[in-house]
Parts: structure tokens; C-alpha cells; sequence
């Protein structure tokens, strides 16, 4: 079976640290950051578990604020 | 393989609606107008119907929705979003017509504009984001609240003998003929998102067949004014929302 592998990229400035992505992952890939804020004061959401990331998309159609991109690459 | 080898745009799978702006929106965090935004402008796009389509915003949280996603808009008078919606479709019939009301647009003060629009069976979609409160105005009681649920003005629970029953406007809008589909959605799961854009992509369509007017209800969470935090919120929906406002197709003709 191919392995799927994948990664999201969180636009922290637009994002407002709801955690509902945090919540529908799967692979318990997404946190948000304990200490860092952005521009606005929001622990933004980041991958704190890059290796568990299988790029199924969870998080993203979850996001009320549309600030997650999503990536996938199947390896052989 | 690492993230950044894996981040490309030839790997990418999901990105940011074309339609949506760059403005960021001023709803609270975890609300679910975002998703229903989101939504709509992937499937504007997905469509082709850009420059066909004409939104009208409502008064409420939503008020400013023509800021968000790039497509033509109408802002009604409070409520009144499925009469001026039924001039637009009206007038030109080549184009998507649909309104984007809240609770307290749609089931309060627009009760009779929207009751109507759906019997006269306009070609329009109705979008009706129901989240039991009035959210814009610090959380009042609205006719959808369930009985029980604590609002700023009713501290100790909505009574059925002071404040009378939740109002299941879509329910009765199914029993119009004039509606040709009426559906219950959520944004709360990643599933659920996934139906939800199937069923406002089948009232899109409905309204450009000119089959009649169509009416997602899309049950929603209002946290801030719930006093929860999102994922809380969403939960309390699940459990709670769903007993009175059962997900589904109620009309599908």
C-alpha cells in the first residue's frame, strides 16, 4: 500500500486560534502555540507533530477562517 | 520526507477559495458563518457562477458578507433579504439568486417575507444559518432558542409558558409547495462540512433550473454568545441543537 505523507501550512496572522482544527485532526498533528501570538493575540494554530500528517484535509475544511493550505504526496 | 520537501504548490490539495478576500472577517473565533463563507465561495467558483451570482445579506453577523466573498451583493432591510431576492431573480432570470439570513433575520423579523417568497416558489437559494440566539446584538433570546437554553434574556432558560416554543421555520417552509428542496445541514465535522457543500450545490442548481426556491438550514454554533469555547459549542450543537433540529432532507423534489 502506498504511504500517504502530508503537511499544512496555518496563515498565522489570519488565524484566530479557535482550535477546531486542532480538534477534528485525526493524527493529533495540529496544536496551538503555548507561548507565541501573532499580530492580533491569538495562539495561532502549527504543526506540532509534522510526521503524523496524512494531508487529509480535516482541518482545513473545518476552518472557519480558511488559513490552512493543504499538502499530499503519495511515496512508494 | 519533511514538511518543507513535501509543502509545493504541485502537492497542494486544499488551498484558500479564489473568491474569498483578503479582508480578514470580524467574526468571533470558531463561528461558524466562516465555514459557510468558505463554502460558498469554493462552490461559486467550482460552478462557474461568479459573475452570475447575486447574494443578498441579511442584518446580523452576517451583515457584512458582501466584504468577504467577491461576487455581486445586495444588503436587505432587516428580514426583508427574500423579497429583494425575489425582484433580483425576477429581473434577471439568467442569474443565481440567493439570500444569506440568520435566524434572527429569517424566522423573526422575516417571517412573512420569507413564508411568502418560498409559496410564491421564487427561484432562489435560501441559506439559513440557525444558531438559536441573536449573536450581533449580545445574545438575546430568539425564536429558535430551545427551551431551557440560557440567553441574555432568559438567565434561567427559555419557559414555554413565558416565551412560548422554538419556532422550526423550516420545517414549515417543507410543507409549502413552492419549495423544491429543503434540507437541515451542519459545519461542525469535516463529514458534516462535506454534506453541507453537497446541499447548498443542490440549491444553487435548483435556482439556476428555475425549480423552485430552496432552503438549506445550515444548524450553527454561536460560542460567544453560548458562553462556550468553540469545540464546546460545536458539541453542545451536536447534542443538544440536533434533538429539535434533526439533520436531513425534509423536501427533495
Amino acid at each position: 500500500m502506498a504511504k500517504i505523507k502530508g503537511a499544512v501550512t496555518v496563515n498565522k496572522e489570519r488565524c484566530k486560534g479557535c482550535n477546531l482544527c486542532v480538534v477534528a485532526c485525526p493524527t493529533d498533528t495540529l496544536s496551538l502555540q503555548p507561548l507565541e501570538v501573532n499580530d492580533r493575540g491569538y495562539h495561532f494554530a502549527y504543526m506540532s507533530n509534522p510526521d503524523a500528517c496524512i494531508g487529509c484535509c480535516s482541518c482545513a475544511l473545518v476552518c472557519p477562517d480558511a488559513c490552512i493550505e493543504v499538502y499530499r504526496v503519495k511515496l512508494d | 520526507m519533511k514538511p518543507e520537501e513535501i509543502i509545493d504548490p504541485a502537492n497542494r490539495v486544499y488551498a484558500r477559495p479564489r473568491l474569498l478576500t483578503e479582508v480578514n472577517t470580524h467574526y468571533c473565533p470558531g463561528c461558524s458563518h466562516g465555514v459557510v463563507h468558505r463554502i460558498i465561495a469554493e462552490l461559486l467558483d467550482e460552478m462557474g457562477l461568479e459573475d452570475r451570482a447575486v447574494g443578498v445579506a441579511p442584518v446580523g453577523c452576517a451583515v457584512f458578507a458582501y466584504n468577504y466573498i467577491d461576487v455581486d451583493w445586495v444588503e436587505a432591510a432587516h428580514g426583508r433579504a427574500p423579497a429583494v431576492a425575489t425582484a433580483l431573480s425576477r429581473l434577471s432570470p439568467e442569474n443565481l439568486v440567493f439570500t444569506y439570513q440568520g435566524d434572527g433575520d429569517l424566522a423573526a423579523i422575516g417571517t412573512a417575507e420569507t413564508i411568502h417568497a418560498a409559496n410564491r416558489g421564487e427561484n432562489i437559494a435560501i441559506i439559513f444559518i440557525n444558531n438559536a440566539i441573536y449573536g450581533m446584538t449580545g445574545g438575546q433570546m430568539a425564536p429558535t432558542t430551545l427551551i431551557g437554553q440560557r440567553t441574555a434574556t432568559t438567565p434561567y432558560g427559555r419557559r414555554v409558558d413565558l416565551n412560548g416554543h422554538p419556532l422550526n421555520i423550516t420545517n414549515l417552509l417543507a410543507q409549502l409547495p413552492g419549495t423544491c428542496y429543503v434540507t437541515r445541514q451542519s459545519v461542525h465535522t469535516a463529514p458534516a462540512v462535506r454534506k453541507a457543500k453537497n446541499a447548498i450545490k443542490k440549491a444553487f442548481e435548483n435556482a439556476m433550473a428555475k425549480k423552485g426556491t430552496s432552503v438549506v438550514e445550515i444548524v450553527s454554533t454561536c460560542n460567544s454568545g453560548w458562553k462556550m469555547t468553540p469545540a464546546q459549542a460545536n458539541e453542545w450543537m451536536a447534542t443538544h441543537m440536533t434533538e429539535h433540529y434533526p439533520l436531513g432532507d425534509l423536501k427533495n423534489e
